[in-house]
């Protein structure tokens, strides 16, 4: 079990921030987060776009802030648990707080920090009415294993990267793939969109455009799709497998059910220190709000800032707070 | 047209409509309008056309900017997608467009 001061949940822009700030008043972090590697959105959704109103910089890209934030915090030598969903949270007996992680890592900590942006990044689901009903027999929203699919019908649905890779890899292994879009032109890699029309020419994907999978068809397991393909009547399309890559959004997830006070997806925070209603427990940044709340990463690096003051009171209440400046101080790592 | 005040109407998703008003010189978008009246549109991701949450359909005849590659790469990842499809937060507020109708599209699969 990892053992810290300040957990952080979410490694974007305000999470990693927030551990420079916990780091000048002595105090260890951890963050998690879903993501394979931390920035949250800036990394995720808009790497190469420019930010204009990070203070003192005129023009910075998403991607090259993060990169300076996690060298801005490396003195402090925070720890990662990336890849992994923040899942369950409980209180110990010793009044921490104890989370467990979708693959089962545990941290343990006197103070949560939520700094979860939007939430975590899932797959789309599709709006078909009775999708839910056929997960884990026919539906999948992520390949673990492309051999599973060896010698069966498989419908993909999508027009992006992962659609058409996904195609290009299932026509090797899979009995028949076919690849449902609702346009003809597809915006995935040039050469990815080539290949697939090879395929296509080749007779080894059947593309199915200007369509979408609209219903689902099967006793127990899935046996068709319902194909609503422009200028023709719906019809069923037999297949074992129906695979629909819309890419990712994001969700709120298992933190919506933690006991904090929600609001238009959001968590209800005190602008004193962003505390949430179960003492010990903080949110800031995109995932808080709050009479006059502003969604930018300005105002999260100072949520996460007022934050830790009150998160030393919560850890050490007998021990005064001497406020210093890092002009004056310096930044003094741990060992 | 007053004062750089254009009329949209919006109907939203129980089919009611809405007269709103938006100012043609402030750059803002649709997404941002609908936003400002508390109709619920998302618009998460701020206006990038990064994520489609302000997908509606355009009713009136308007002539609109043609989509752009990202906006129809959006799409591609929304569902309810018509041939009148688009994305508010790239529906910019001129006098252009003064009198549009759009309906806000569904949610739903997020």
């Amino acid at each position: 079990m990892v053992e810290t001061d300040i957990l952080i949940i979410g490694a974007g822009p305000v999470g990693l921030f927030t551990v420079f700030e916990a780091g000048l008043l002595k105090m260890r972090c951890h963050l998690v987060d879903s993501l394979g590697q931390a920035g949250g959105q800036l990394n995720e959704i808009y790497p190469k776009k420019p930010i204009y109103d990070i203070p003192g910089y005129p023009s910075i890209l998403a991607g090259n802030l993060t990169e300076n934030l996690l060298k801005q915090i490396e003195p402090f030598k925070p720890g990662f648990t990336l890849g992994e969903r923040a899942e369950k949270l409980e209180k110990t007996e010793d009044n921490k707080f104890k989370l467990t992680t979708s693959k089962g890592t545990t941290i343990c900590a006197p103070v949560v920090a939520i700094a979860g942006g939007l939430g975590c990044f899932e797959p789309r689901k599709p709006p078909i009415a009775n999708i839910d009903q056929y997960e884990d027999c026919g539906i999948d929203y992520i390949i673990k294993d492309p051999e599973i699919y060896r010698g069966k019908k498989v419908v993909v649905a999508g027009g992006g990267d992962s659609a058409l890779d996904w195609s290009i890899i299932l026509a090797d292994i899979a009995d028949e793939v076919a690849l449902v879009h609702r346009r003809t032109s597809f915006r995935g890699a040039l050469d990815s969109v080539e290949k697939v029309m090879h395929l296509a020419n080749q007779g080894k994907i059947k593309l199915i455009t200007n369509a979408q999978v609209t219903g689902l068809a099967g006793e127990e397991h899935l046996t068709s799709v319902i194909i609503e393909e422009d200028g023709k009547e719906n019809y069923h399309y037999h297949t074992d497998h129906f695979i629909p890559l819309f890419g990712l959004a994001p969700k709120l997830g298992p933190i919506g059910e933690w006991g904090l006070e929600i609001e238009d997806n959001a968590i209800v925070v005190n602008t004193f220190d962003y505390s949430t209603n179960i003492p010990g427990i903080y949110a800031i940044g995109d995932i808080n709000t709050y009479p006059g709340k502003l969604k930018l990463i300005l105002c999260g690096f100072h949520e996460g800032t007022l934050m830790v003051q009150s998160a030393f009171k919560h850890i050490y209440p007998d021990q005064k707070l001497s406020f210093k400046y890092t002009t004056v101080a310096g930044v003094n790592g741990f060992e | 047209m007053d004062n750089n005040i254009i009329k949209v109407i919006v109907t939203d998703r129980d089919g009611v409509d809405h007269v709103l008003e938006a100012p043609t010189d402030m750059a803002m978008n649709m997404m941002e309008v609908c936003k400002s009246y508390e109709l619920p549109v998302e618009g998460i991701c701020g206006g990038m056309a990064l994520c489609a949450s302000c997908h509606m359909y355009v009713l009136s005849d308007h002539d609109l900017p043609e989509l752009s590659e990202d906006e129809e790469n959006m799409l591609d990842q929304a569902f309810f997608v018509k041939a009148n499809s688009r994305l508010g937060c790239q529906i910019k507020i001129t006098e252009d467009i003064d009198g549009l109708k759009v309906q806000l599209a569904p949610v739903g699969g997020e």
